[in-house]
């Protein structure tokens, strides 16, 4: 028998969801004036289910009940916050991204004396790592400079901390070796039972710092740009004038790594990218 | 449309059911390994008269088309595109059926749910907001699935799921699909 009065208060809790856009909207105009982060611009239904995982977490009903929270508690603000900017990534993710830019894009860069590589967007630093191990095992991190932008202080203080839990390290072996890795995993940290510590070495020629793709502009030229599963958060509108961004910021003929649900198609310069490999999404700067 | 433990077949044999002039645009989560490659969408797009690809991010939602949700994505429905999310994994999947479900909601009357085969209860949340929000779940039949536990959650979850095997479930959808401009997920 089913429990009709309980599916009854979930079914009107669920239909109150779908229409509450202008609600959801007034917590994003609430976290831009109390904060200064602005999420207004972004996807909206990510945003939106950001939103509702974070009324959940706190027992709430409406996106009403999470704005009156959120506009006087600053700890209620700060929890909304760290959902809002919920970091993901891991070692080699995508390997076969990682595989193919080793394959493809690696040995023409053995053409430059210097290398500068824009990690824009690393989140906790897994994506830099993986850059520097595989720098390093083709003889290339010497030349190169990576530097490693978040709009999130406290991702960037994990990604310089460089320290992982020891659980993902199994995923993170089989990521690195399906990804071409010539030497162990296990080589590039050393571990505890909580915790692994990648080796210092590999944050030697690698530059931490903070940028907003949103709203700062172009800070150098690279030959090489990673943005991979950030813009996915942008709307429209958004995403392109981050594209613009990148665009600015990379040196012709230079390479621009999305992630594998992205595409620099209906971008505002899709014309001026070759692309490289069919299936990853890696691209030539041509114009 | 989500499907998990044999939902691959399950899958093939729904859409190559579904001729012209279907026109509804299917929005499809596979519970997939996060290695997962392309050879899925080729193996439905044989299997198929309509257009089927893997979805990415801002992709138009257009009539006839299959969007399968890559593997280590969330795929949302936003407005009239996709939207893809890179968030934790719900129930352990990603791409997850309930997110796709929840973000279909803002469309109330014009969804339609389609839950096959599988394994777990993803789906279940997703397929009670749908309902709640005025969209149809079509579940398939507990005794013709392969794994029957995703389709007898969400039938628990809802109300009025309608419980069909795969060729009803054909039948049905295309019924809709003359009767009125819908999307099916």
């Amino acid at each position: 028998m089913k429990a009709v009065p309980e599916r009854q208060s979930n079914a009107a809790k669920h239909a109150l969801a779908a229409a509450d856009a202008p609600q959801v909207m007034a917590v994003l105009e609430c976290v831009y004036e109390r904060t200064g982060m602005d999420f207004r611009q972004y996807a909206f239904a990510s945003i939106r289910r950001r939103v509702h995982v974070c009324m959940h977490d706190e027992g709430l009903d409406s996106a009403e009940q999470l704005f009156e929270s959120v506009r006087t508690n600053d700890a209620a603000m700060q929890r909304l916050l760290s959902v809002l900017t919920l970091p993901v990534t891991a070692m080699f993710r995508d390997p076969q991204f990682f595989a193919e830019f080793r394959d493809l894009v690696v040995p023409l860069l053995r053409t430059h004396p210097y290398l500068r590589l824009w990690v824009a967007g690393c989140s906790t630093g897994q994506e830099v790592y993986s850059l520097a191990i595989m720098l390093h095992e083709e003889g290339l991190y010497e030349r190169s400079r990576i530097y490693a932008t978040d709009v999130q202080a406290r991702s960037l203080e994990q990604a310089k901390d460089a320290i992982f839990p020891v659980g993902a390290m199994q995923d993170y072996t089989r990521n690195y070796q399906a990804a071409g890795g010539r030497a162990a995993f296990s080589d590039y940290y050393t571990a505890d039972s909580q915790s692994a510590i990648l080796r210092p070495f590999l944050k030697r020629n690698v530059v931490f710092g903070i940028h907003n793709l949103v709203t700062d502009r172009s800070f150098n030229e690279f030959q090489v740009i990673f943005c991979r599963n950030v813009m996915i958060y942008f709307a429209a509108q958004l995403q392109a004038r981050a594209h613009t961004l990148l665009y600015d910021s990379l040196a012709t003929l230079g390479y621009l790594g999305l992630g594998r649900g992205e595409t620099v198609r209906f971008s505002p310069h899709e014309e001026r990218y070759e692309s490289v490999s069919p299936r990853e999404r890696l691209y030539r700067k041509i114009g | 449309m989500g499907a998990s433990l044999g939902g691959t077949q399950a899958v093939q044999k729904l859409l190559g059911a579904l001729s012209p002039p279907f026109a509804l645009p299917i929005v499809l989560v596979l519970h997939r390994h996060r290695d997962s490659d392309a050879r899925l969408v080729d193996v439905l797009q044989r299997a198929s008269a309509l257009r089927v690809v893997e979805a990415t991010d801002k992709q138009p939602l257009e009539p006839a088309t299959v969007y399968v949700a890559p593997p280590d994505y969330h795929v949302l429905i936003d407005g009239e595109h996709l939207a893809l999310s890179v968030d934790d994994p719900v129930l352990y999947a990603r791409p997850s059926i309930d997110v796709l479900f929840e973000s279909a909601t803002v469309h109330g009357r014009r969804v339609i749910a389609v839950v096959l085969t599988g394994g777990s209860a993803d789906g279940a949340r997703g397929s009670a907001a749908i309902e709640s929000n005025g969209g149809l779940i079509l579940a398939q039949s507990p005794s013709e699935a392969m794994s029957a536990d995703m389709p007898k959650a969400a039938i628990a979850a809802t109300a009025h799921a309608e419980v069909l095997d795969l060729d009803s479930i054909a039948s049905r959808l295309l019924q809709l699909a003359r009767t009125n401009g819908a999307e099916s997920k």
